[in-house]
């Protein structure tokens, strides 16, 4: 029974985890349809971003949790949004209408390039912003414990996702945006500025993902590399689920949460399989993904 | 609670990149310097410059070997180092990027004796760039030194090796080792489980140490083992696996980023609390857990190197040195490489040539040598002279007033942690390691 507690737990903490990681690439793809590649590196500036920022008010003497959190939060909006507005003023908006994998491969361009840029400015000793995790504490069921940062992020997840769906489908601005998914051309004949609105789209997009670095940042040991591991999970859970949907960035991500806890507690050496066992087994009978939306080719 | 690992990010930040400049501007010298050829001798250092094993493993290294490649030139290295250049010659470095796996690492090593006409090659901490290097290494002719890869499979796979050479040991001792500290100082452990990264190395490693454990421990169960992928960063679902199974001891051959990332998460969660962590490269985080890994936690670095490194003026020096240059004391990555750049030393100035010493001669220089270094006196006495035989060590981790110190430190010979020549590693564990002398 203890397992199967430790499975929910863990299969529903990591889901979370994976939202987070992989909300920004859905965003972006659903309203733009670009594979962002770019993706794993603004995960990997908010997780240094957050790293250095924590160090920093750590070294200082500072000790308040709530200070630490609006630090992790404001560094990472700061340089997800600053770097998205970047990316897609200086190159992206030079390139719209074209093929969507010659976009994918000029954001791997970008991956690449962001790689080398963290390496420059962080170097390559790993960066630790554990104080929050620790201070978090931890919760006690039986011999088994939850960390209490873990829980944490599941309800920040929790309110990102509710609030990425009521910024869609409850404002103003959402609604823009259905109509740019729904038909790009007749949205620009009735008067919208879709660059406007792309814009907005990959600010917030980049913005999320940074902000899954920044909040993983305290987990884990921050090296270079990082946001290359973190993008192939975030393809799994977003093709499962069904590219550009959010409700199918959630329930993909609760499926391979819960898939992979369910392994690791029962059959440890199939944890990477079974990931892409269940992306295989959901496309070979929905190859659009659970959510995802077939789109008739304009001629 | 400030620890010098947070007050010092932003100093880090600067030292890194000044690190980066100065790694880079070592490989621009090496190149610049090409045109002195015939007055000096280049070597090839290979090491991780980028990905995750670039900044515990790769770029210690370098500086570990930058550091004692400066003081050769300089004639400043105690005794019996301490004439100027290698067979008089000024040593000259091409350091290259080990990242891109072991089909890149073929083509850059060509490109090295090609077209580089380096003299002798120096690297690898990949135990998959060192398979595929060993066999290009003999049909080119070069002499060629592994630093750390631990693959005990390098030369089962080379016939008659002439040319390739390993300074350090191989994983079967680290876990061999690790095994004999376990029945020596937890003897009662009843429950045993494990946490590798999904790949040969921690594969092997877990064989190695169950085979071990299983002859030097035949009480103890072994309850879990965990294979989380490589640079995973986050272990929570493993860590609850690990507790559901309530080991005693959790053993781990993970390393660099992943190796802190899981002894923080476990010792925040109270898994170490539970049962007592056993990280057989542990010593690269001794100056970095700052109190996140329990007192008590059994640490290894891969023999005796970095905070295992025995006091003798090699070790105090290169520790000085190192320490002046980066503010910290050598982690065993930086140690290993040490150790290849003083073995080189060591062949060319014992090669008995005019002038630049060819890969005969060092390899005859070498084979069978025992050198002193860093590290002690190092015996290249298996593998047919072509690998080195040394002390595996263990210790305890503790952190107290800022400090951190091994202790309960325990050292096997190389004899007792290493199959002899003519023994295939996992049949001498499961024969009960015949021929072994551990006095």
């Amino acid at each position: 029974m203890l397992t199967v507690w430790a499975i929910l737990i863990d299969g529903f903490i990591y889901a979370s985890w994976l939202f987070l990681v992989a909300a920004g690439l859905t965003v972006i793809y659903g309203v733009m349809r670009i594979l962002n590649m770019a993706h794993g590196s603004l995960y990997a500036l908010g997780a240094y971003a957050s790293a250095s920022a924590l160090g920093w008010y750590y070294a200082g003497g500072g000790d308040q949790l709530l200070v630490a959190f609006a630090i992790i939060a404001a560094s990472a909006v700061l340089i997800g949004a600053l770097t998205g507005l970047i990316i897609e003023r200086g190159l992206l908006r030079l390139m719209y209408g074209r093929d969507e994998v010659l976009m994918l491969i000029v954001t791997f361009a970008v991956l690449l390039i962001l790689q080398d840029a963290v390496k420059l400015i962080w170097g390559t000793t790993p960066y630790s912003a554990y104080q929050p995790y620790v201070a978090m504490g931890r919760i006690n069921i039986d011999v088994l414990t939850v960390s209490g940062y873990d829980l944490m992020v599941l309800g920040v997840s929790i309110v990102i996702g509710f609030g990425l769906w009521f910024w869609l489908e409850r404002t103003k601005v959402g609604k823009i945006l259905r109509s740019i998914i729904h038909d790009r051309e007749v949205s620009e004949a009735m008067g919208v500025n879709v660059r406007r609105m792309f814009t907005i789209t990959f600010m917030i997009g980049a913005t999320l993902g940074a902000i899954a670095g920044g909040i993983t940042a305290p987990i884990i040991s921050v090296v270079p590399g990082l946001g290359i591991e973190v993008i192939v999970m975030a393809f799994a859970v977003v093709v499962t689920g069904g590219l550009g949907s959010i409700t199918g960035a959630a329930v993909g991500a609760i499926i391979v949460g819960l898939a992979r806890a369910a392994s690791i507690h029962t059959m440890p050496e199939l944890e990477l399989f079974i990931i892409y066992a269940v992306m295989a087994g959901v496309l070979i009978f929905r190859p659009h993904g659970l959510f995802g939306q077939v789109i008739a080719r304009k001629i | 609670m400030k620890n010098s690992n947070q007050r010092s990010l932003w100093q880090k930040t600067l030292l890194n990149t000044a690190t980066s400049v100065a790694v880079a501007s070592v490989g621009v010298m090496g190149m610049a310097a090409s045109a002195h050829a015939e007055e000096s001798f280049k070597v090839g250092f290979v090491t991780f410059l980028s990905g995750g094993a670039s900044g515990p493993f790769g770029v210690p290294a370098a500086q570990g070997a930058d550091i004692v490649i400066k003081a050769i030139n300089e004639g400043s290295l105690p005794a019996p180092y301490d004439t100027k250049g290698v067979n008089g010659l000024t040593l000259e470095s091409v350091v290259v990027d080990e990242a891109g796996g072991p089909t890149k690492q073929v083509e850059e090593y060509r490109n090295l004796v090609q077209r580089q006409d380096v003299n002798a090659v120096i690297g690898y901490i990949s135990s998959g760039d060192c398979l595929a290097i060993g066999p290009v290494a003999e049909e080119m002719k070069m002499f060629t030194i592994a630093f750390d890869c631990g693959t005990s499979r390098l030369f089962q796979e080379i016939d008659n090796p002439q040319y390739m050479f390993r300074t350090g040991l191989d994983a079967v001792a680290d876990n061999v080792g690790a095994a004999r500290y376990l029945a020596e100082t937890h003897p009662d452990a009843e429950r045993i489980a494990g946490i590798q990264q999904n790949y040969a190395w921690g594969q092997d490693s877990w064989q190695d140490f169950t085979l071990a454990l299983e002859q030097l421990m035949p009480e103890a169960e072994i309850v879990n083992n965990q294979m989380p992928q490589l640079f995973q960063g986050s272990y929570s679902t493993e860590i609850s696996a690990l507790q559901t199974q309530r080991p005693d001891i959790v053993h781990s051959s993970m390393w660099g980023g992943d190796m802190e990332s899981f002894t923080s998460q476990a010792n925040a969660r109270g898994l170490l609390e539970q049962a007592t962590a056993l990280l057989t490269t542990g010593e690269s985080g001794l100056h970095r857990f700052d109190g996140q890994a329990p007192n008590g936690t059994i640490l290894g670095g891969r023999g005796p190197f970095g905070g295992f490194m025995p006091e003798n003026d090699l070790s105090e020096w290169f520790t000085k040195a190192y320490e002046e240059e980066h503010g910290t004391p050598p982690s065993y990555p930086a140690s290993k490489a040490a150790q290849a750049i003083l073995a080189l030393k060591y062949a060319a100035d014992n090669s008995d040539a005019e002038g630049i010493p060819s890969s005969e001669q060092l390899a005859k220089a070498l084979k069978g040598a025992e050198f002193e270094s860093v590290s002690g006196t190092v015996k290249m006495a298996l593998a047919d002279g072509h690998q080195a035989m040394q002390p595996m060590l263990y210790g305890e981790y503790h952190f107290e007033d800022g400090e951190a110190e091994l202790r309960n430190v325990k050292s096997y010979p190389g004899e007792c942690v290493s199959a002899p020549d003519g023994y295939d590693a996992q049949q001498w564990i499961k024969e009960g390691f015949p021929g072994v002398d551990c006095n």
